[in-house]
């Protein structure tokens, strides 16, 4: 069944527990098993608190978007916010051994480790980040 | 949601016994908090027990990473005790599995301290 609800919240960590939960619930209705919701959920946390972290930095005047769909073949979340706009050629790699002891820069590399498919696109001002999750046989008539 | 922490001593190693979620500002907080309490009365031998911690964000993860360099910095040693299957796997993805001295008994990872 196709599906899609979306949010513009503030710049806050309420707004991040929202979007987790929100992502919770689609991982659920979607027939995703509990390791597939957990990493689901852990993925978008974490692009909802790039969201509001590093994009819009708190910034109360600045929102948050959270779309969240289900096309029937694929779970599909975008996480957009108002801020300078992130390079993802720019990070630095975690696993490399002169980065692996930083306190910070592990977010984006999750994302991509449990997401199928992630996309940047500049929204000047702003990034908006797009997760994709396939869907198998079973998952697809949930 | 939040993590609480609970601190007891066995033979010289401060437990901290934490359960509930590490992530950006809440755990997160509270665990660099508590070790630098710890590290600034001298408490330099640290086992974080992760037995009840279900659920560990990218901030929680940084946190334990500055946590275990901190307490090195300080010519002290931080060990993780019990993880969740959850927090083993995000270890494991971030290569830092093998950074952490990571123990499953609690009696072993006590004695398990270079200065014991």
């Amino acid at each position: 069944m196709v599906s899609r609800f979306s949010y513009t919240l503030d710049s806050s960590l309420d707004s991040v527990n929202k979007v987790e939960q929100a992502a919770e619930q689609l991982a659920q209705k979607s027939g995703l098993d509990e390791d597939q919701t957990f990493q689901l959920t852990m993925a978008v946390r974490e692009a909802a608190v790039n969201a509001v972290l590093h994009g819009n930095a708190y910034d109360p005047e600045k929102k948050i978007t959270a779309s969240f769909e289900n096309d029937g073949s694929s779970l599909i979340i975008r996480i957009g916010d108002q801020g300078n706009g992130l390079d993802p050629t720019t990070l630095p790699d975690p696993l490399a051994p002169e980065n692996l002891l930083n306190g910070s820069g592990r977010g984006i590399f999750l994302i991509r480790s449990f997401m199928d498919e992630v996309h940047f696109k500049l929204l000047h001002p702003g990034t908006e980040l797009t997760l994709i999750k396939h869907l198998g046989p079973t998952q697809k008539s949930a | 949601m939040s993590m609480k922490i609970s601190t007891r001593q066995v033979d010289g190693v401060t437990i901290l016994d934490l359960s509930g979620r590490i992530t950006l500002g809440e755990g997160s907080v509270q665990l660099r908090n508590a070790v630098r309490e710890l590290l600034g009365k001298g408490s330099k031998d640290i086992l974080l027990n992760l037995a009840d911690v279900n659920y560990i964000d990218s901030s929680g993860i940084g946190e334990l990473v500055s946590a275990f360099t901190a307490t090195r910095n300080q010519g002290g040693e931080l060990k993780l005790l019990k993880l969740t299957k959850k927090v083993h796997d995000l270890l494991q993805i971030t290569k830092l599995y093998t950074v952490f001295d990571v123990k499953d008994d609690e009696a072993q990872a006590v004695a398990a301290f270079s200065r014991k």
